[in-house]
């Protein structure tokens, strides 16, 4: 199965019924596997006008009840960051695919590259919360998927599932864990009557109001702007406080479940190799070789990218003198890794953005003891 | 088998992209090997060189990426010159006849594939099917009816026929691989 | 009043300035909604941003007000979810035809049963007076102190061109015939455009010498021509002129329940 591939089966064994998208090289095999599968199962797809639109339909098909996903890459990821926002504000349940390929701009359409990890947290203008999933293989392209979708739901927000091209295109044998396993997650439905509804009224500790969908009966009204528990537009500086917390609180609260991760060879090192999405690959293959060299060399490959999972990077890390981060940018996730550490422990770079897969030999350089 | 990189390249069009993932879903169904199919995308994918690349191996495949194969096969000039550079040394490959090469150390077999395809089956539609073939004969990666099970599954319907004659066609050059030995350095060296 | 049902009296009084036209266009719509006879839980109104896109919130149904000019590929995504719901754009001239132009004929293109209410003030109003692409040419606003050198859009040639079902233009000053294209607007499958000429008296009257609304409304009676009227009038005549009127009603098949067919046919007949 290839990696896009397996992030649709996973969209719909987690239940998604609506993809809207626009085509764009390296995510299109996405587009064309929802648009071949959905119909099958009574779902709706549709190839949007443009990027913007396709964000914007996903949006609008989520409140009407659907579970709903969109795939792209950078110059479409840009595009559709305004609605990100708008779907977060609102609180729409959705999914966004971004197969990232080397940018900037038009760049590299078939060469993989990490450069969108801080667009993925940042892209979107105000001071949001992110929920950013990273892939290392076509196994995890299915159960971050799936993930990201129940995630999605739970949590009433916009999850970005942050591939890049080569897990994208990569084919693999992948062992689908069995349906009966995987427990399917719903957006929260409310329990009084319609007249009594009100859309951000929060009444349970987990700071998620209900969604029912159009048609429902319950009627509401819905808002970019910063609104109360009725929906209605307030710019009342307690009511925009309180929104906003409550946007990043309902995600911080349980960001310790929300911290995938895995580690490898941790007792004893005194080395660690911190990587994520198709970099991971090669630094597990690094790791290996490291320790086939009588190093003692540790790895985390960190699944969950946002909300930075800092309190594992610290409880791995903490110990070690020499930590290397590897990424194919310039250097973008070091830097939640070096605020960490606090200059405590070096950290040092093993950094490739040219479209070429990192190399394990790259990072390898970059550990202490190898010749 | 240990970690075991193969490039299958040629011209865009000729079908070794499929050819790839064939390879790769055998090894999937059929062993309880690790497999890893890549491919070239894009423009590369459908004119000029264009390749894939299979990795097999008994354990798991971290790196995913093909470095230094340890088989190529180039039925094209243009996707010679781009893709031989780094063969492994020792690593076996196999050029259609028409491609120019240059003496080397490991095993190099010059076949007239494209030729023979053409002649024995007319069409060189299916030159992607007898080179896979051959590959798979070669290195018995999985059995000859397993492959044909999953070559039928992802050929058109009614091209079944012309594919097995491709299958049968690609064993047979397998099996008399050695009448297109040509000498290596040191070979010719000896003499 | 019994169409009071439909608005949230409590959220009135209306945002809009004294003398806009736009509280009557809103009411327009609720009368043609009236009048269809929709179960008032299944009809969801869908906005952008900008003046106009503020009337969602007075409604009482499903609303959403969303980012400027995307209302319509909203509306896409709902109606696309749900073809059960009746789903309503209200959009301006800045949100509809300038930002979210290209989503305005994709739509007619496809079809898709929505309703596109353009609430036309020729200006942008929300951001203070600058001109958009209806503005007439030759009028002021703020961002063409010297006089707009650019021709207005003529949405209505747009909409029926690119494939809607249904096409009209009418006036706040014409009221009754406004209602009546709501009715029809709202009674035929597929996709309908209706554009309602607006005034705005605070950013543009007051710049373009029509210094009340009543001047504003006035205007619009001196300028409307009907369209059958039109056909015989030659363009240099039409200059200025808003031609009002129905310009296509046309019974082509609707995106969603041919989508529906598409997913009885991949099933083989069988869910």
């Amino acid at each position: 199965m290839q990696g896009n591939e397996a992030c649709v089966e996973g969209a719909l064994d987690a239940g998604v019924t609506f993809y809207a998208g626009y085509p764009i090289t390296p995510s299109s095999e996405i587009a064309e596997d929802f648009a071949a599968k959905l119909p099958r199962v009574g779902g709706k797809f549709i190839q949007m006008e443009d990027e913007i639109a396709s964000m914007a339909a996903v949006v609008g098909a989520s409140l009407a009840g659907e579970k709903a996903v969109t795939a792209t890459s950078g110059p479409g990821f840009s595009l559709k960051q305004e609605i990100i926002g708008f779907a977060g504000m609102i609180e729409a349940p959705c999914v966004v695919m971004n197969v990232q390929r080397a940018g900037p701009s038009t760049g590299l359409p078939t060469s993989p590259a990490q450069g969108d990890v801080m667009q993925a947290r940042w892209g979107t203008h105000g001071d949001h919360p992110a929920l950013v999933l990273c892939p290392s293989s076509v196994a995890d392209a299915y159960l971050l998927s799936f993930q990201a979708v129940n995630w999605a739901e739970r949590f009433r927000t916009p999850v970005i599932l942050l591939l890049d091209e080569t897990i994208g295109h990569l084919r693999e044998r992948v062992i689908l864990p069995r349906k009966d396993e995987m427990v399917i997650a719903n957006r929260k439905q409310p329990q009084g009557s319609p007249e009594s509804f009100q859309p951000y009224d929060i009444l349970d500790e987990d700071l998620i109001p209900p969604l029912p969908p159009y048609g429902s009966g319950f009627r509401f009204h819905t808002t970019g702007l910063y609104h109360d528990e009725t929906g209605f537009p307030s710019n009342r500086p307690e009511v925009t406080h309180r929104l906003l917390e409550r946007l990043h609180q309902k995600i911080d609260k349980y960001k310790e479940t929300l911290f995938l991760y895995e580690t490898y060879g941790l007792r004893q090192a005194n080395q660690l190799i911190i990587s994520y999405g198709a970099s991971a690959r090669s630094a597990k293959a690094a790791w290996r070789i490291a320790r086939e060299k009588g190093l003692l060399v540790g790895l985390l490959i960190l699944k969950t990218i946002w909300p930075f999972p800092e309190e594992i990077v610290t409880q791995v890390g903490h110990d070690k003198n020499n930590i290397v981060v590897a990424e194919m940018n310039r250097g973008q996730l070091i830097g939640e890794v070096e605020r960490v550490m606090d200059k405590r422990i070096p950290v040092r770079g093993a950094q490739r953005a040219d479209g070429v897969l990192i190399t394990p030999e790259q990072i390898l350089a970059k550990l202490e003891g190898v010749n | 088998m240990a970690r075991y990189e193969i490039r299958l390249s040629g011209a865009g069009g000729q079908g070794l992209i499929l050819a790839g993932i064939i390879l790769a879903e055998a090894v999937v169904k059929f062993t309880d090997k690790e497999v890893i199919q890549t491919q070239s995308y894009g423009p590369e994918a459908r004119g000029g060189a264009s390749k894939a690349e299979v990795i097999i191996s008994d354990e798991e495949i971290d790196y995913p990426q093909v470095n230094k194969p340890d088989f190529l096969l180039a039925l094209t000039q243009e996707a010679y010159n781009k893709y031989n550079r780094d063969l492994k040394e020792y690593g076996i490959m196999v050029v259609d006849e028409r491609v120019d090469i240059a003496m080397r150390g490991g095993p190099t077999y010059v076949v007239p594939i494209q030729k023979l395809t053409q002649e024995k089956l007319g069409t060189r539609m299916v030159v992607n099917v007898v080179s896979l073939a051959l590959f798979n004969k070669l290195h018995e990666v999985v059995e000859s009816e397993k492959l044909k099970e999953v070559v039928l599954a992802r050929v058109p319907k009614g091209t079944e026929e012309l594919n097995e004659k491709a299958l049968a066609l690609g064993e047979e050059l397998a099996s008399n691989l050695n009448q297109y030995k040509i000498k290596t350095k040191e070979e010719e060296e000896e003499e | 009043m019994e169409l009071e049902k439909y608005f949230r009296i409590e959220k009135l009084p209306h945002i809009w300035c004294p003398g806009c036209g736009h509280g009557s266009v809103m009411m327009s719509i609720v009368k043609g909604i009236d009048k269809a006879g929709w179960d008032p839980t299944k009809v969801v109104v869908v906005s952008g941003i900008g003046c106009s896109s503020r009337a969602p919130g007075y409604m009482n149904f499903n609303t959403l007000h969303t980012v400027h000019g995307r209302p319509i590929a909203f509306a896409t995504g709902i109606k696309l979810a749900n073809p059960e719901l009746k789903v309503i754009v209200i959009t301006g001239d800045g949100d509809g035809a300038a930002i979210g132009g290209n989503h305005l004929i994709h739509a007619c293109r496809r079809n898709i049963g929505i309703n596109v209410v353009l609430f036309n003030n020729q200006i942008y109003g929300m951001t203070s007076g600058q001109y958009s692409p209806m503005t007439p040419q030759g009028s002021m606003a703020t961002t063409s102190p010297y006089g707009n050198i650019e021709p207005p859009f003529d949405l209505c040639e747009l909409t029926r061109s690119a494939g809607a079902n249904f096409v009209a233009r009418g006036t706040v000053y014409h009221l009754p015939k406004l209602d009546n294209y709501m009715e029809k607007a709202f009674a035929r499958e597929g996709f309908s455009y209706v554009e309602a000429i607006s005034q705005c008296p605070t950013y543009y009257g007051r710049r373009n010498k029509l210094r009340s609304p009543l001047e504003m409304l006035e205007w619009q009676k001196k300028n409307a021509v009907d369209i059958k009227k039109a056909q015989d009038m030659d363009p240099e005549e039409l200059k200025g002129k808003i031609v009002t009127g129905i310009f296509a009603e046309k019974d082509e098949e609707e995106y969603t329940s041919k989508y529906d067919q598409l997913i009885s046919s991949v099933q083989g007949g069988k869910k």
